[in-house]
């Protein structure tokens, strides 16, 4: 079995099918990269992940272990952290707070919590701001917050929800140093991108849904060239080479 | 860290001596007041102002906790004082099921379902007059003829409350209290059990109300339903006060009550139950310019100067 696995997943809301019958597996220190265009699925397959929402049906299993019926808490517990695409900083908490917060999973000490923030905000570039609040922080500090949260509590697995959209260049260099010195680290990686230099330039293997269906699956470059996915970001004359 | 600790020995020694130079009894009531609704102020900061679970029912606890110690002393005919221990756990038994239940869920249930948990103690301690002598409430005997050893008991609630949210808050629960406020599936998706965790603010909460409610009980030797139970004068107030003083702020709670017992002492001769008019106008003015209450806008001040601070030192560094 693999070490991340998602089979059959399917995620109804009423009558619409945001997420239909999907199956991947992710392997242990794996960069996987999951595309698509607007609404075709992508956040909604990390909700199920992590319990926001219930998945309607198929398994998800985690080292094994099932967990697509554990609460969200329990699924971070197990190891898997994620980021917000729409970012939920702890407003009037600072950034130093923030962290502590997901520190906190793994120690029950003040001091202790606060030393693991206090390292997390260095690696995430944030350690300079660390006693501003969160709500004054800029767009991408907010994105790193989201990041440096999440890594204080030690994930094995990392879930990545579009950490560099809305970012200019330089903030996405410095965004995609962030992700690779996260897998050197040695966390397994299932990231989210809409921004393609990104998402090419960092992913072992990629998916591309749409509709919430699977078009494509394979390495960045069988994904560019893949006619199916030119015809869900371009439309079909341009697939077509006309 | 030096200098907070001189000022709190200086408050507490003030504290502990006020009582002893004011020899008026009707001042000394007046600070035993305080006490109270500090005590109570602070218990509902922890869970309203903290975690962000506002409760519109606080009275509930008060008054449970206030009919613990009355009807120990109306049915058996023990002493009053042994319903300190009996008003706060009786409060916490009323105050589980009911964050079980709304804690599960999002948005304004808890605060509705307090709303109307206060409204039923009332009319149920009102109508069962069998068992809680209705609207004629209980009368005890006063056990000190002084009010020195109520100031004292009352200041012990009061710094006992204080103390154990300052650890609280000082710790990891504190700083989970605040995650929960402030983004609940920010918390979740943190490994945070929110529902476990309001219920460990909810529990410390009920149970510092009910102290509070058993004094009362005790100093005031005559409790009422609508007076213990009241939704405008206890459950609303409370917030208030809270309010005034500083929402999620360690002495917040004690300031605002300090300004509202004074200010109703001042006023309620001249002006009556219109009093509560001036007290109004000052929390809308506090809500307006002060946003984050009396004491809320001394820390922004202080964060202010810590930031400065902070900035000097990353460009040295």
């Amino acid at each position: 079995m693999s070490y991340f696995e998602v089979k059959n997943l399917t995620k109804r809301f009423g009558g619409l099918v945001a997420v239909n019958n999907i199956s991947f597996s992710v392997e242990k220190g794996e960069i996987f990269g999951l595309i698509g265009p607007n609404g075709s699925g992508k956040t909604t397959i990390f909700n199920c992940i992590n319990r926001y929402y219930s998945p309607t049906g198929g398994k998800i299993y985690f080292k094994g272990k099932r967990i697509d019926k554990l609460p969200t808490y329990e699924i971070c517990r197990l190891g898997i952290g994620r980021t917000f695409q729409v970012v939920k900083p702890l407003r009037r908490m600072t950034a130093l707070e923030n962290v502590m917060s997901g520190a906190f999973l793994k120690t029950s000490d003040v001091a202790k919590a606060r030393d693991r923030a206090l390292e997390v905000l260095d690696f995430c570039g944030l350690f300079r701001y660390r006693h501003f609040p969160a709500k004054g922080l800029t767009i991408a500090d907010k994105k790193r917050l989201e990041i440096a949260r999440a890594l204080a509590t030690e994930p094995e697995l990392l879930l990545l929800d579009e950490v560099a959209a809305g970012l200019n260049p330089k903030e996405t260099e410095a965004a995609m140093e962030i992700i690779q010195k996260i897998r050197s680290s040695g966390v397994t990686i299932l990231i989210v991108e809409h921004v393609m230099k990104v998402i090419m330039g960092i992913s072992d293997r990629i998916m591309a849904i749409n509709f919430g269906k699977e078009i494509a699956r394979g390495t960045p470059q069988e994904i560019v060239n893949n006619e199916e996915v030119i015809k869900a970001y371009l439309g079909e004359s341009y697939a077509q080479g006309k | 860290m030096l200098k907070k600790f001189w000022f709190l020995s200086i408050i507490i020694v003030i504290a502990i001596i006020l009582p002893l130079i004011v020899q008026s009894s009707y001042y000394r009531h007046i600070f035993i007041l305080i006490l109270i609704w500090g005590a109570l102020g602070v218990a509902w900061n922890l869970l309203g102002g903290y975690t962000g679970q506002v409760s519109f029912g606080h009275a509930a606890f008060f008054g449970v906790g206030a009919y613990g110690a009355g009807l120990l002393a109306f049915h058996l005919h023990i002493s009053p004082w042994w319903g300190m221990i009996v008003g706060p756990v009786a409060a916490v038994i009323v105050s589980i099921p009911i964050g079980l239940i709304c804690f599960r869920l999002r948005g304004p249930y808890f605060a509705l379902a307090m709303l109307a948990v206060g409204e039923i103690c009332r009319l149920v301690f009102t109508q069962w007059v069998s068992f809680t002598n209705g609207a004629m409430g209980i009368l005890t005997l006063t056990t000190f003829s002084s009010k020195l050893p109520y100031y004292y008991i009352g200041l012990a609630i009061l710094s006992f409350s204080v103390y154990t949210v300052y650890r609280l808050m000082n710790s990891r629960a504190g700083y989970y209290f605040v995650s929960i406020r402030e983004d609940q599936d920010a918390a979740e998706s943190l490994g945070i059990p929110t529902t476990k965790y309001k219920m460990y603010s909810l529990i410390p909460s009920a149970f510092f109300s009910g102290l509070a409610g058993a004094f009362y009980m005790n100093y005031m030797n005559y409790i009422e339903p609508s007076v213990v139970f009241s939704l405008p004068d206890v459950s609303i107030m409370i917030i208030l006060v809270v309010i005034l003083g500083g929402v999620a702020t360690l002495w917040g709670p004690v300031v605002g009550a300090i300004i509202f017992v004074v200010l109703s002492e001042l006023l309620r001769s001249s002006l009556g139950p219109a009093h509560l008019l001036v007290f109004g106008v000052i929390v809308c003015l506090v809500i307006m310019y002060m946003p984050n209450g009396i004491m809320g806008e001394v820390d922004r001040i202080k964060k202010l100067l810590q930031r400065k601070g902070a900035r000097i030192g990353s460009e040295i560094t």
